[in-house]
């Protein structure tokens, strides 16, 4: 079975900065870190390769110090990698991101399946995933918390979607995204990682995708116009419950089945 | 010492001195203020005084003092030794209201809070800012107060040192209700008797902190754990003083059981990124470089795999990754607590070189008394935190078994060059341990010393020293 694992990388914290001059967000080189869906993207792979046994390839999108979480991925346990990098992929919005990277996967040869984080903590769109299935001709299924079976030909998974639990079962190849789901991802190993170090990480350029339109990559192939960027507003809402303890507990148990914690 | 119950007039004046809300007397005040975590030992207080001001100490303090009333202060109550247990009612000074960070030096890297200010306040304060308070214990709702009255240790000990070491100086109201400043916002001290540090550890016996001027460091800029798994307990514990001697400097050295993990996991509904070995090591390596870390890190993974036998070792290093394994971390105590139906702890200190040796001799008493001792600790310090659980025993079985315990344990520890406490104090539940470990002749120096603060111990009697 082979898989594919789709993984970036991201700022290290959620404080980030937007040049006020340019509006773009200024990406400190040196404070990054691998998309925390993503994590869980890898750990639902690497439990299908222990139960099933599976060839997990990771791959990623980005300027070539994103070698570093494709690196990551193998001391994590996956078997290899591969990076999609070329100044002509820059810029690019979600479609041609996903367009970008189904050229890229089809580099990679024969899959059964293909995960992905279920979005971004940088872009946040979740989309990616299920464009790149679309510019793939597969199937998908998004916000899987579970894998429960893997059959043969197909996969099992549970999702969650926003009012109800569904479980599907799919024909590979196909494609999931992953929400955070009840497992903790591994961590690297430095052990592994220590093997690996002479690892080769292919890069992909322009030159060696299938389709050499340039109009369909990078800024060229987005259609997304980005006018301004800005920092989400920090919500600091409180509530102060009052009168008595057990109105109280009614209350703050209402407030929690509100928000689905309960 | 005979102390004056409570009367309506006494009442009444006190009264005065606290606003009307910030009063509470007889069955008005909950239970749960006659105890801390240690949960065994319990006292009623009469009444019970939220403050706002060293002035309201003072006049509370005065009055006590010429009417023989015991005064105990308390925080958060989150001690595990008793210490803020009212044992002979009378009046509880609650400082948790006095939780104002009052101001940051940046000239002179201090910052001045209320004692009631919660320790995670602190870091959620200076660290935003780039500042660092180095002072690490597990329970961070704990208040600053208590913390300096314990001089509480955390995980941090091994590289920064402990609350004594990170206190410049302490406004303090004395049994008297005199208001004195013992030390300043200075770097060197050789004025006198250091009375602050006196004061700091004294469980609340000496003196009552309404104001602390805390030292503060640039904060180091990167960090990374290391999890490092090992086939066995021993071979875990073995390897401690070996990382200590290969000079890598880290900042925490904590060693835990498998079974401390699944407890945690539990408790937390959370799993842990690691259960497949017996026993972990985690290391935490502090830089203010990338590559100074890097440098550091990568010498203890090496001297772990290839000198100590670990399994492997792995990386912690961003955020999520931290929370996964430090906060399972965090949560041992409360997850013990939560698999049991009662326990007891002994948070003995020993030379780093002996953790080993006494990690496996609780092994070994856990076996001859038939009953669960899980441990878990700063073995980088040399401060084991381990728990006696009472399951299904009875209580009588409990109690003798435990007695039985505590004195092999801690005549262990001091065969070995260790003491009683390692951080959560001595309080109520350790005096008796206390005075065989130090002996007479040193307990006699403390008594005189409690004389000379407090000479008609009203302040926190029963605690400490008798």
């Amino acid at each position: 079975m082979n898989i594919v694992v789709c993984i970036k990388q991201v700022p290290a914290s959620s404080d980030v900065k937007i040049d006020p001059v340019t509006g773009v967000l200024i990406r400190d080189g040196n404070n990054t870190k691998m998309n925390p869906y993503d994590l869980y993207g890898i750990e639902t792979a690497l439990r299908i390769k222990e139960q099933n046994g599976a060839t997990i390839k990771t791959i990623t999108m980005g300027p070539p110090p994103a070698k570093a979480v494709l690196q990551e991925s193998l001391w994590m346990g996956c078997d290899e990698a591969m990076l999609i990098s070329d100044r002509k992929f820059g810029g690019a919005d979600v479609v041609a991101t996903a367009y970008t990277i189904s050229q890229g996967i089809r580099k990679l040869g024969d899959f059964d399946l293909i995960v992905c984080g279920k979005q971004t903590t940088d872009g946040d769109t979740a989309q990616v995933g299920a464009e790149m299935a679309e510019y793939l001709g597969i199937p998908h299924i998004a916000y899987v918390e579970k894998v429960l079976e893997v059959k043969e030909k197909s996969i099992v998974v549970r999702a969650s979607m926003d009012k109800t639990i569904e479980t599907f079962e799919v024909m590979f190849p196909c494609l999931i995204t992953i929400d955070k789901g009840h497992v903790t991802p591994r961590l690297p190993s430095y052990k592994r990682g220590k093997t690996m170090e002479n690892t080769n990480i292919p890069m992909i350029t322009f030159q060696d995708v299938i389709d050499q339109d340039e109009t369909h990559y990078g800024l060229k192939g987005s259609p997304t116009q980005v006018e301004r960027m800005f920092p989400p507003e920090r919500n600091t809402d409180k509530i102060v419950l009052e009168g008595t303890v057990p109105e109280q507990v009614d209350r703050l148990t209402e407030i929690l089945k509100d928000k689905k914690y309960i | 010492m005979a102390y004056n119950k409570i009367t309506n007039q006494d009442i009444a004046y006190l009264k005065t001195i606290v606003d009307q809300q910030d009063f509470l007397e007889g069955d008005a005040i909950s239970e749960d203020f006659g105890k801390d975590e240690l949960g065994t030992v319990s006292g009623k207080p009469d009444v019970m005084m939220y403050v706002k001001s060293a002035e309201e100490v003072s006049k509370i303090m005065k009055y006590a003092n010429e009417h023989l009333i015991p005064v105990v202060v308390r925080g958060s109550g989150t001690g595990l030794v008793g210490a803020c247990v009212p044992l002979f009612g009378g009046i509880i000074i609650n400082t948790s209201k006095m939780n104002h960070i009052l101001e940051l030096d940046e000239s002179n890297l201090t910052l001045t809070v209320e004692p009631g200010v919660l320790l995670m306040e602190i870091y959620d304060y200076v660290e935003p800012k780039g500042y660092f308070y180095a002072p690490d214990p597990g329970e961070k709702s704990a208040t600053i107060g208590g913390n300096i009255a314990t001089n509480a240790g955390g995980m941090r000990a091994v590289k920064y040192g402990v609350t004594r070491d990170w206190v410049r100086a302490l406004e303090v109201v004395l049994p008297n209700g005199d208001i004195e400043w013992l030390g300043r916002k200075v770097v060197k001290d050789s004025t006198g008797y250091p009375l602050k540090q006196l004061m700091i550890g004294s469980e609340g016996t000496l003196g009552i902190i309404t104001k602390a001027i805390l030292k503060l460091d640039p904060k180091p800029v990167e960090s990374i754990s290391l999890l490092v798994p090992f086939p066995t307990e021993q071979e875990g514990l073995d390897a401690v003083p070996e990382i200590i001697k290969a000079k890598v400097s880290p900042t925490a050295i904590e060693f835990f059981e498998r079974q401390t993990i699944l407890f945690a996991e539990e408790f937390l509904g959370k799993k842990f990124p690691d259960t497949k070995s017996d026993s972990y090591i985690l290391l935490t390596f502090e830089g203010k470089t990338k590559e100074e870390l890097n440098y550091n890190y990568q010498l203890a993974a090496d001297v772990c795999l290839n000198q100590l036998g670990a399994t492997d070792v792995f990386i912690v290093d961003t955020e999520e990754r931290k929370e996964s394994v430090w906060k399972a971390r965090g949560a041992f105590l409360e997850a013990i607590k939560a698999s049991t139906t009662q326990m007891d702890e002994c948070d003995v200190v020993v030379p780093r070189s002996e953790i080993a040796n006494y990690i496996k001799f609780t092994y070994d008493l856990a076996e001859k008394y038939q009953i669960r001792i899980p441990s878990f600790g700063h073995a980088g310090d040399g401060n084991l935190h381990i728990y006696i659980c009472k399951d299904a025993y009875s209580n009588t079985e409990f109690e003798e078994k435990l007695s039985a315990i505590f004195d092999e344990m801690y005549k262990k520890a001091r065969a070995v060059g260790g003491l009683v406490s390692g951080e959560h104090g001595i309080g109520y539940a350790k005096k008796a341990y206390m005075k065989e470990v130090l002996g007479e002749n040193q307990v006699r120096l403390m008594k005189g010393i409690k004389a000379v603060f407090d000479p008609n111990d009203i302040l926190n009697p029963g605690k400490v020293v008798e």
